[in-house]
């Protein structure tokens, strides 16, 4: 414990630390010199390239690809043309920028993912150097060319160039430069000799930062820090200079009393920092420049001195990575100053050592509790120990940070546990990434700012996918965004192995991915479609619970009959229509038809969209399906949209046709009659101006009857074998309408009614001829007399042939008719239903 | 209705939120297209629009004027038009060609098209094959549901009938299932779902999806219980003649979307009047599910009570009078107006309906119904056709033949189907291969398949054995069981007990108990069983596709949560106004509360003219 602050050095009123974060796991035989090295921030991957410059075919030199532990990640021959600048994108992706201008781009594993050009001109004038950088639009690339001009990519991921204006008096690269992302825009700062220049897209000014004397020499590196918000210069006089990058404010001039051009030069903060710095690296010497003026020289006992190092800026810190290990130097935060600072009287300090007395069970615990308590600063206490907690590297002392924390919790009522659990959580996390095999060296600052989800990302990124999920589930992160995700890349990369056979790959798939939520098997298939695997993405389809998400891909594969079949399952509509529609453009007719007339439910569909869209379609889909019968239907359907006679008759005609075919005698019979009843009805029209044509056999003859065209109608009735039936109804109801009752009398004395004389009775009575009606009611059979007299209103008529006929209903009806005046009809008909109901 | 429920009869859900939601909706898409406009309605988005926002609602959010759908070129000068209309390909085309027209007349103007409830790809196709497919905006107004009363829901889509049952065009199907997720949102979630139909499971299925596409907040229920079935489950109730109240006003002045307008003759004025029918109609709402015999003596009888109320006024003092005036005046005189239009329908209805023909015909059905005189029926439906009394009814009677019949003889088939096309027109054979689609009107077949087994096995066992054979296979044959699940489910009662119309027993009472409603059969026996089991057999006569899911709620509140017993039942194809009333009864009877929730309120003739297709 006591040697927390060992590795302490003040500067300024500050203290800095330098942390050993891993021993090296890679075996260098050169160590870092005469090699390209890129190394990401957020404990990122480190890319390095040895001899860069060596040209000749027989030895290629080497890309090797470490984790930020220095774990071998991949490593391979490096065929292209020579590179001048490697860099990490945002997302972990490694960017490879040739002297030609071109830009290789590849995955972590080393494998090619795509490339660019940074211009065609570029390839003549050749790229001289050339940086990556990171701003809130993506990853972006600046180069500067043989001819002294700068390109700038903002965003390698949308890629739009800009060539910046001309420098004015600069010949080859300028001495040094950055670039600077401001008010949403990218400038590169570039000095020439003791100019500075601001190039921005439309102009080149040239500026001088405030205080900057000229004396001071020639600018030779310049630096700006991880928030873009300062700036460092160092001239060639050993000056160094700290401002604002708006060139605004001045913080410090240090004379470092160095004049070589220092190797690396990076800004050393961290949020809120007490006293930033700038980290300025010699062959020999590693120097930390403090705006207060202060510096901190690493003297050669602590630092490897022999072999080249590399800085790389965090938000936070600066990890220096060697040959052999890799530090993390960093201005201590605050907290962890008032914690560990000799003597210090900070609460936590106090409550620190209360229990670390409470261990030793002496009574000293109680008094440093109660001196704690006395300030009411308990909670305060709790605070700063799960904060320095966080801020700590070493496992132990955050556990003793940690119980300390929950020893003096047990003192307070109020207070909310969350930050301490949190807190406890994330630790575990961190602790886990920053393991040597996985090698993320996180910062819990760093951790907050790139945010969990990230983590989770960078960790499946790697193919950690046990330790994500570990990670999800011990988090409690909804499946949704947690274990679903993480599930969702492994399979989309295991269905990429080569070695597993399709079955294999699929199983393994399912088994894992069951049906955790949000894991959609199209997205896996369709990755498993893109590595060329059709098969396997078949059979990871099968899985997909929502057929619907089966089908763009199966249409992709070409596999549409199976999409077709997979839509129509899915029930949605719109879907099946989408296939419909793509089928009909990509097969031709014959096998478009076949492959609907399988599908009966698209068939319907589709046949629905012709029925208002595309008749003639209609018409060929029955054609192809010999469906003679809806063939049929549809020429009758045409026949009424006609309005010509003769193509009316034709179109009947192939509709009787198709119905012989059909073997539905009936409608072709019936088609026949209709055919037969328009000639008729034309013939009429023509002679006597009838308006029959387009009327039906009953209203043709309704129509007929009220022109007194009695023969044409009798012609129809044979003509058509009109049941007798109707024919009597039909011609009563007509004499009726025209009062022709003489004929109607004669009517009914041609021949025995078919339709009995009741309803004779009951039309003349409806266009209330009593007199007529009561001509019929003697005709009328006994079973109907009742009614018949009934309806004429005879009361005394009904109850004779009532009692004659001895019916109690019958008679029950008439006794519902009469009135009190009908004494003696009632008297009758009560004795003659009591006479009845006796026998 | 509420002077019979029982005390503890649960509260319905509120559902006059789904109403705000769609307004709320209607003017933000109205609202998307700034500055004037003129809008174009589909007709029969009319009267439902009109109940979720009134003209001045409109006005209000800068719709200039309103115009119907015609089909015809129009003559607005606006420069913005807005289309409300049905996903419909013949609407998308008059669109279209409204737009090609003002193109080819140099004329440019902005165009959004506003589908409800949702949007199909097949018009958005039409659209681009007419090539203004830029030209327009499309957006969607997702107004599923409209109430039209406190426990009737209305999809307000008539043509889900025929697109589904006859043309197999399944594409209304998710739009139910929305439909029902929509209610699931808001008042679920469901602690049990049953179904019964192709449709219902389908549309089950979807909702499903839906449900867990998207999130689910624990709230309190409101609706415990769903039930869905498909129409072509229960074809014969549809086609009955309604004898309560309700569905006789329907069947006779035709109720639509909750309105109906009277005529003259039930006015006894000069005017025609528009009526509300709902259950802020009080007069209506305690008659609404009465048997029509019962009406008039309930009627006058309030006319009494009336009286009586007006009379008060005699004796009293200065200030009796006041308050008499300033409080019950005005009810009393709302009252009064809506018993003397009651009893105006009631009496037009009388007319109609206690003519000798309305007697025979529900004699007629009646047989039917029980398998009686089978004979006399056709003669009754042969001479009904020769008299052209109703082309519509008697298309019905002739469906209703055939369903109870399990299809009729092919000499009947033929001569019925001669005479009718001799009546009203050849181009009905379009009609009949319809109704034969749809299995309404078949033709029973002689079964050659058949005839070869039993041959064969009839020369294996004695002949006694092989006429019980006979029987099992031809009933295999058949599509159609009514009569099997008339038996099953006793579904007419013995005709030979009387049956007192004015305290109903059953539900039979609002087909005068001849018949108790197959479709609300089945929800009494799956409410009370909890599910299917122990009506296997029904359900095979039915041809299955029943279902039964618990839903996601917990299972420990229910026997308490007055929402346990609200019920919800959906009909995927349109229920009619007797249904409702049967479920009315049920729910009196069992205490629970039903909630219809239907795609369209259909009857006999609407039901059978979505099926019609004459071209004149």
């Amino acid at each position: 414990m006591s040697f927390i602050t060992a590795n302490w050095n003040p500067l300024g009123e500050a203290f800095y630390r330098k942390t050993e974060l891993y021993e090296m796991s890679w075996n260098l035989r050169d160590g870092l010199r005469d090699s390209l090295v890129a190394a990401a921030p957020y404990g990122g991957p480190i890319a390095l390239l040895r001899e860069p410059h060596r040209r000749s075919p027989s030895s290629r030199p080497q890309l090797e690809i470490y984790s930020a532990s220095g774990v071998d990640i991949a490593s391979f021959p490096w065929k292209s043309g020579p590179v001048v600048q490697l860099g990490w994108t945002v997302s972990d992706e490694l960017l490879c920028i040739q002297e030609d201008g071109s830009v290789l781009i590849y995955d972590l594993f080393g494998s090619f993912k795509r490339h660019f050009t940074m211009g065609q001109e570029v390839v003549q004038t050749q790229v001289l150097e050339a940086k990556v950088f990171h701003s809130p639009y993506g990853t972006g690339v600046a180069i500067v060319t043989g001819s002294s001009r700068f390109t700038l990519a903002t965003n390698i991921d949308d890629l739009k160039l800009r060539r910046l204006p001309e420098v004015p008096g600069l010949q080859g690269k300028p001495s040094c430069w950055v670039v600077l992302t401001q008010d949403r825009q990218t400038k590169v700062l570039l000095s020439n000799g003791p100019e500075l220049y601001i190039l921005d897209n439309t102009s080149c000014t040239a500026v001088c930062p405030p205080g900057f004397s000229p004396q001071v020499g020639n600018i030779v590196q310049m630096a700006v820090s991880f928030s873009y918000k300062y700036l460092a210069l160092f001239t060639d006089t050993g000056h160094l200079w700290t401002g604002s990058s708006h060139l605004q404010d001045k913080l410090s001039e240090v004379d470092t009393k160095k004049t070589p051009t220092p190797k690396h030069m990076v800004w050393c903060r961290r949020p809120k920092s007490q006293q930033p710095s700038v980290v300025l690296m010699w062959d020999r010497l590693l120097l930390v420049a403090g705006v207060c003026g202060d510096t901190i020289q690493y003297p050669s006992n602590q630092f490897p001195l022999e072999d080249p190092c590399v800085l790389v800026g965090e938000l936070d810190g600066v990890r220096i990575i060697s040959s052999t290990n890799q530090e993390l130097l960093q201005e201590v935060p605050l907290v962890c100053q008032d914690m560990f600072k000799i003597a210090s009287m900070a609460p936590g300090a106090l409550l620190l050592e209360a229990h670390r007395e409470y261990e030793k069970s002496s009574q000293k615990a109680d008094e440093y509790l109660r001196e704690i308590k006395e300030q009411s600063m308990l909670g305060e206490a709790v605070r700063q120990c799960v904060e320095a907690a966080g801020h700590e590297y070493d496992p132990s002392t955050q556990k003793s940070l940690l119980r300390a924390a929950s020893f003096g919790k047990c003192f307070l009522t109020d207070f909310s546990p969350d930050q301490f659990v949190t807190t406890c959580r994330e630790l575990r996390v961190l602790n886990g990434v920053r393991e040597n095999g996985v090698g993320l060296p996180l910062t819990h600052t760093q951790f907050k700012q790139m945010t969990l989800q990230v983590l989770i990302d960078r960790l499946v990124y790697r193919q950690f996918y046990p330790l994500a999920i570990e990670m999800c589930r011990y988090l409690k992160i909804p499946d949704y965004q947690g274990v679903s995700r993480v599930l969702k890349h492994w399979a989309s990369c295991k269905v990429q192995q080569k070695d597993l056979s399709d079955d294999a790959i699929a199983r393994a798939v399912c088994v894992k991915v069951g049906d955790s939520p949000g894991v959609s098997y199209s997205h896996i298939a369709a990755k498993a479609y893109e590595c060329g695997r059709t098969e396997l993405a078949i059979k990871l389809l099968d899985s997909e619970a929502r057929s619907g998400e089966q089908v763009p891909l199966l249409l992709k594969m070409k596999r549409s009959q199976l999409a077709l079949s997979k839509a129509v399952e899915s029930g949605d509509t719109d879907l099946v229509y989408t296939v419909v529609s793509y089928l009909k453009n990509e097969m031709n007719r014959g096998d478009f038809f076949m492959t609907l007339r399988n599908q009966p439910v698209a068939l319907s569909l589709y046949r629905q969209f012709c029925k208002l869209q595309e008749q003639e379609t209609l018409k060929d889909l029955y054609n192809q399906d010999d469906d003679h019968q809806e063939l049929a239907n549809y020429y009758v359907t045409a026949s009424y949209r006609e309005k010509r006679l003769d193509s009316r008759l034709s179109l009947l005609q192939s509709a009787i046709d198709e119905y012989n075919k059909a073997k539905n005698e009936f409608s072709a019979k019936m088609t026949e009659d209709e055919m037969r009843l328009l000639r008729f009805q034309r013939k009429l029209d023509d002679e006597k101006g009838a308006g029959l044509l387009g009327l039906s056999l009953q209203a043709t003859m309704e129509a007929l009857l009220s022109l007194g065209l009695h023969k044409q109608t009798e012609q129809l009735y044979r003509d058509f074998r009109v049941p007798d039936k109707r024919y009597w109804w039909l011609k009563l109801m007509s004499l009726a309408e025209k009062e022709e009752w003489e004929e109607l009398e004669k009517f009914s004395k041609s021949k025995k009614s078919p339709i009995g004389y009741l309803a004779f009775v009951d039309v003349c009575m409806k266009s209330n001829n009593k007199y007529e009606a009561k001509k019929y009611v003697s005709k009328v059979t006994p079973e109907q007399k009742v009614k018949a007299h009934l309806a004429v209103s005879d009361l005394e008529g009904a109850a004779d042939a009532a009692i004659e006929r001895k019916n109690d209903a019958e008679m029950g009806a008439i006794l519902s008719r009469c009135s009190a005046s009908d004494r003696l009809l009632i008297d009758r008909l009560n004795r003659a239903r009591a006479a009845a109901a006796k026998k | 209705m509420a002077h019979s429920a029982r005390r503890d009869s649960p509260e319905l859900p509120d559902f006059s939120l789904l109403k705000r939601l769609a307004r709320d909706q209607l003017i933000y898409l109205l609202e998307q297209l700034p500055g004037k406009k003129d809008l174009f309605i589909d007709a029969d988005l009319m009267s439902p629009l009109d109940r979720i926002a009134n003209v001045s609602t409109l006005k209000q959010h800068e719709v200039d004027k309103l115009y119907k759908v015609e089909y015809k070129p129009i003559v607005s000068t606006s420069d913005q038009l807005c289309f409300l209309i049905r996903p419909r390909i013949q609407t998308v085309k008059w669109i279209c060609d409204v737009a090609n027209a003002d193109k080819a007349a140099g004329r440019f103007r902005r165009y959004k098209i506003i589908f409800t409830p949702q949007k199909f790809y097949a018009c958005e196709a039409v659209l681009e094959e007419q090539g203004i497919f830029g030209d327009v905006t499309t957006d969607e107004w997702a107004f599923y549901l409209l109430p039209l009363d406190d426990d009737i829901i209305s999809l307000e889509l008539p043509e889900f009938f025929r697109d589904n049952f006859l043309a197999g065009d399944q594409r209304w199907v998710r739009t139910a299932g929305s439909a029902l997720h929509l209610l699931h949102t808001v008042y679920g979630p469901f602690s049990k779902i049953h179904g019964i139909g192709r449709f219902s499971k389908m549309a089950y299925e979807s909702w499903r999806e839906q449900v867990e596409e998207g999130e689910t907040k624990a709230r309190q229920a409101e609706i415990g219980k769903v039930f869905l079935i498909d129409r072509d489950v229960d074809y014969v109730t549809p086609l009955c003649s309604q004898v309560v109240y309700e569905g006789l006003v329907d069947d006779i002045f035709r109720i639509k979307c909750g309105c109906v307008e009277f005529g003259t003759d039930v006015t006894s004025s000069d005017k025609r009047v528009k009526v509300m029918l709902n259950s802020q109609d009080k007069v209506f709402d305690e008659i609404r599910n009465e048997h029509f015999s019962n009406v008039f003596g309930f009627l006058s009888q309030k006319a009494k009570n009336l009286q009586t109320a007006y009379d008060k006024r005699r004796g009293m003092d200065i200030q009796q009078i006041k308050t008499f005036v300033s409080e019950e005046l005005k009810g009393l005189k709302q009252e009064h107006r809506l018993l003397s239009l009651h009893i105006g329908a009631s009496e037009s209805m009388m007319k109609k309906k206690t003519k000798q023909d309305f007697q025979e015909l529900l004699k007629t059905e009646h047989s039917l119904l029980e398998g009686f005189e089978i004979r006399e029926c056709i003669t009754f439906i042969e001479e009904h056709i020769n008299r052209q009394v109703s082309m519509i009814e008697s298309l019905r009677l002739l469906c209703l033949l055939s369903i109870t019949e399990n299809g009729l003889l092919p000499k009947d088939y033929r001569s019925l189907k001669a005479q009718y096309l001799q009546s009203y027109g050849v181009d009905h054979l379009l009609t009949f291969a319809n109704l034969k689609q749809s299995g309404l009107l078949v033709e029973q077949q002689p079964g050659e398949t058949l005839t070869v087994m039993e041959s064969k096995v009839g020369k294996l066992v004695n002949d006694k054995a092989a006429g019980k054979l006979t029987d099992a296979f031809s009933s295999l044959a058949k599509k159609s069981h009514f009569r099997a699940l008339s038996k099953k489910l006793n579904l007419v009662p013995k005709s030979d007990e009387e049956y007192d119309l004015r305290v109903p027993r059953d539900m039979a009472y609002i087909f005068s108990g001849a018949y108790v409603p197959l479709s609300c059969k089945l929800v009494e026996q799956v409410l009370e069983r909890d599910g299917w089991t122990g009506l296997e057999e029904v359900t095979r006569l039915l041809n299955g596709h029943e279902f039964s899911v618990t839903g996601s709620s917990g299972g420990e509140s229910r026997a308490k949560n007055d929402a346990q017993r609200i019920v919800l039942v959906m009909f995927l194809g349109g229920c009619t106004f007797s249904e409702i009333s049967a479920l009315r009864f049920l729910g009196r009877e069992r205490g629970y509360k039903f909630i219809v929730v239907t795609t369209a309120i259909t009857n006999s003739s609407r039901f059978i003219e979505t099926l019609l297709d004459n071209h004149a």
